[in-house]
């Protein structure tokens, strides 16, 4: 029979060794003081608390669990004591978890017998921005101990209870506990399980029944109770002549909480805090017949962020690879309908009769289909690699996602350079709505080069050219802000050169927040500036590499990677100023000056073929979608579609913030 | 259990359990000539090299060998140029794989040859073979002996082609001579 308590309700206890079961929904830390005949504990001794689990006749967890097992000897506790409380908390903020208990599930609190019966239970409800309650005491009564409910939270935590109860240093009590806790969640998972001499004799003891199979032991029969046990587990009656004698305190030092048999796991199965390395993850076995599911991250690589990586280009690789087969089978079934056609033309005798129409409408099955058959094997490939694609672009780092993932909302300075950083989308015609990132290593090995040119596939409302030279600097002014975004604070120095002004619309967001080296620079002279001082850095730094002296560079240098963002090319540009850009292009990126060139091709064309090694140097991207760039393995046209901003979206600017912010507090 | 076969013969490719395979790998392996003489550091390695041809309807689609290692579509796969063979322990030093459940809709045989780069005839090669491997599982399907070969340099060892919904191999070890698998095209397509 169990008595359900009431807040305030008491219950005689007929049993000295018990167990207090706890069971909240989230992890709690359980505590127990000891009180004197005036409920005052008398100093930090008396209290079992996660960082000194034991005390005569009591003991807690080390960790802060989901359910609790303290074990408790009344017989064995000192004769000064004359109440035990026990005590639940929440763990500090720092670790994680809900601050306050009217968050969580309301705790259940059940004493019981060795055997697992319950003597009394208590449902402590009511608790708001509680933080720390008094669940139960147990207290002397005449000679007898009886139990009561006693539920009295404290919005203060622990070090308000424990200055309740009168402990001197309340404060720095509660902290030590809180640190206790942090320790042992750090060490919850990895932590090999220590077997204590204590351990070994509960090990070969009997279990105790769990809760839920709690025997129909008669719970009032007091019987022997053998106060000189090794263990407060063994199962009444087990060592029946056992002979009455005093107690002793040190015999109930076991850990509390005993599973069946075994070495207890205080983790709470939901929650994974000091994880190992992360395993790669790999796809879940596939039911035969079936492709596997999809898994981001499912690739090798020593990171995940190098797993995503290599997982990306195996995608890119894959729709290359299932694109060359269809597209394969179709040229062929095309060929091959057109001999059989042809054949069909020239037979004679297919001349009179509907013979020759039947040799053609064969011809036009076969060819329908052998490319429905390709269709088919090509939708199986592209339904895989779309669920994968689903998995993969929510996984994404900052440096691999879309603007628009929200990822970049959550977008702290990063302290490692990426791997690569995502350039735009890439896809290919026979699927359009699947988007591979477009990702490049870092640092850049090419220039950029954004065309702002109008190549004929525009769409007629980019006719003008303005509008277009508008979108090429935005989507400059997007890829520029992302490699800010992406490189540890002070790594990545932007410069802009534009010369008529006409980009100060689009430059706006980079000059705004301040990011930028300086004022994108105006006019001929501005032009000469910047170029001279990038082509000293890159004169001195590769005097210093070839001189295997590169730690003797001027103090102060900035060893950041240099990007020079040149608008309106060659306006503004003389010959000299155009040797320098070459000289940049071909010599900067071995140390770390990239170029990045908003540029019309045309509007260049003045200085003839003196130029092109220029334009094939750089990487062309261009602002509206268009195909040209081929991939390495089958080389098919893929279309490349910019990275941008999406309208209206604050993101840039916000990450911007950060970055200036960032930049400020470290330089 | 191995079926060692015989020009000619053909094995299809089912599973024992009747599963039909999805991934068979084409083994080459050989021994270089022991060397003589004096000079015994002078090289006399022989590099023989496997290639694939992919045919629909007997026009070659695709060509899989060492300076092309993965078919288009990539369904097939060379591991990798190997010049100077192996230790002769019956490993393979060169492979070709194939993905039979991804190669393409259209072509409907796979020819698998191996020539001599160097110029030595099968005569002078000792314990090559060519192989086919349920790469699934490790399992050898079918071996065909080299050895003993006549003053050829290159053989079209055997094709794999479409049966109904499953493959079948024909083992083909007809002799020809050649540098690279462009020299054997003319001896390949009448056994397509």
């Amino acid at each position: 029979m169990t008595a359900e308590l009431v807040r305030g309700q008491n219950h005689p206890l007929s049993q000295v060794r018990l167990e207090i079961r706890i069971s909240a929904g989230t992890p709690i830390v359980a505590s127990a003081t000891l009180g004197d005949e005036n409920g005052k504990a008398r100093g930090v001794e008396w209290v079992a608390h996660p960082g000194a689990p034991t005390l005569p006749g009591l003991e807690v967890s080390r960790q802060a669990a989901a359910d609790h097992r303290l074990a408790v000897d009344l017989a064995a506790m000192p004769e000064a004591v004359h109440r035990v409380s026990v005590l639940l908390a929440l763990p500090t903020a720092a670790v994680g978890g809900p601050p306050r208990f009217g968050a969580v599930a309301a705790p259940f609190v059940a004493v019981t017998g060795l055997d697992g019966s319950e003597v009394a239970s208590y449902t402590i409800t009511g608790l708001d921005a509680e933080s720390a309650v008094v669940a139960l005491e147990l207290y002397r009564r005449q000679g007898a101990w009886k139990v009561r409910a006693v539920g009295q939270g404290y919005s203060g935590g622990l070090a308000e209870l424990f200055a309740d109860q009168g402990l001197p240093e309340a404060h720095h009590l509660a902290g030590g506990i809180h640190d206790a806790v942090a320790r042992g969640l750090a060490r919850s998972v990895p932590a090999p399980q220590r077997t204590a001499d204590g351990d070994r004799t509960r090990q070969t003891a009997a279990p105790a029944p769990g809760p839920d199979q709690a025997g129909p032991a008669p719970q009032g029969a007091p019987g022997p109770v053998p106060p000189h046990s090794s263990s407060p587990y063994h199962p009444q009656g087990a060592q029946p002549g056992y002979p009455t004698g005093s107690s002793d305190p040190s015999a109930v030092t076991q850990p509390s909480a005993p599973a069946a048999g075994g070495p207890v796991n205080y983790t709470h199965p939901g929650r994974q805090t000091a994880a190992p390395p992360p395993p790669p993850p790999t796809a879940p076995p596939a039911p035969p017949g079936q492709p596997a599911q999809p898994v981001a991250g499912d690739a090798t690589g020593w990171s995940m962020d190098e797993r995503l990586y290599n997982q990306v280009w195996g995608m890119f690789e894959d729709l290359a690879r299932t694109t060359a087969a269809y597209r394969s089978a179709v040229d062929f079934a095309d060929s091959r309908m057109e001999k059989e056609l042809d054949q069909a033309l020239s037979d004679p005798r297919n001349r009179i009769g509907g013979s020759g129409d039947a040799a053609r409408e064969a011809a036009r099955t076969k060819h329908a289909d052998l490319v429905d058959q390709a269709r088919a094997a090509l939708d199986r490939d592209l339904a895989q690699l779309t669920a994968e694609a689903e998995v993969v672009e929510p996984a994404l780092p900052p440096a691999y996602a879309r603007w628009d993932n929200p990822v970049w909302h959550a977008y702290r300075v990063p302290m490692e350079i990426p791997m690569a950083v995502r350039l735009g989308d890439l896809y290919l015609p026979e699927s359009e709505l699947l988007r591979i990132p477009m990702l490049v290593r870092l640092p850049l090995e090419r220039g950029l080069w954004i065309d702002s040119g109008s190549s004929g596939s525009f769409d007629e409302s980019y006719a003008d050219a303005h509008a277009l030279g508008h979108l090429a600097m935005t989507t400059a002014v997007a890829l520029a802000a992302r490699l800010l975004a992406v490189y540890p604070a002070g790594e990545f120095t932007v410069h802009v050169v534009d010369p008529a002004g006409s980009g100060a619309q689009a430059l706006a967001p980079l000059v705004r927040s301040g990011v930028l080296a300086g004022p994108p620079a105006l006019g001929a002279a501005g032009v000469t500036d910047v170029l001279t001082r990038l082509t000293q850095r890159v004169d001195l730094v590769q005097m210093a590499l070839r001189g295997g002296a590169a730690d003797s560079l001027p103090p102060g240098f900035d060893t950041a990677q240099q990007l020079l963002i040149v608008n309106d090319f060659p306006h503004g540009f003389d010959d000299r100023a155009v040797n320098q850009l070459r000289y940049l292009a071909d010599e900067g990126p071995a140390v770390g000056v990239h170029l990045m060139m908003v540029a019309d091709r045309e509007e260049a064309s003045a200085y003839g073929p003196l130029l092109d090694p220029l334009w094939r140097s750089l990487l062309r991207l261009t602002p509206l979608p268009d195909d040209h760039l081929a991939d390495p393995w089958v080389g098919h046209a893929w279309t490349y579609e910019s990275a941008l901003v999406p309208p209206g979206s604050q993101v840039l600017q916000q990450v911007l913030t950060l970055v200036a912010a960032a930049r400020t507090k470290y330089t | 259990m191995t079926v060692n076969m015989t020009k000619g013969q053909a094995i299809s490719l089912q599973k024992n359990d009747g599963g039909s395979l999805t991934a068979v790998r084409m083994g080459l392996g050989w021994q270089a000539a022991p060397r003589r003489g004096l000079f015994g550091s002078r090289t006399r390695e022989i590099d023989l090299d496997a290639s694939a041809v992919l045919f629909a309807d007997k026009q070659p689609v695709d060509v899989v060998f060492f300076r092309h290692l993965v078919s288009d579509d990539g369904s097939v796969r060379h591991t990798g140029d190997n010049l100077v063979g192996g230790v002769g322990q019956g490993g393979d030093d060169e492979a070709i794989l194939v993905d039979l459940a991804r190669v393409p809709v259209h072509i409907d045989q796979i020819v698998f040859t191996v020539n001599s780069f160097t110029g030595q005839t099968f005569q002078e090669v000792q314990n090559a073979f060519c192989r086919l491997v349920d790469e699934t599982n490790g399992q050898e399907l079918a071996r065909y002996t080299l050895a003993g070969g006549g003053a050829y340099t290159a053989q079209i060892m055997a094709k794999v082609h479409r049966s109904g919904p499953g493959w079948t191999m024909t083992a083909l070890g007809s002799p020809a001579n050649g540098r690279t698998f462009q020299d054997l095209m003319p001896a390949i397509l009448p056994v397509l």
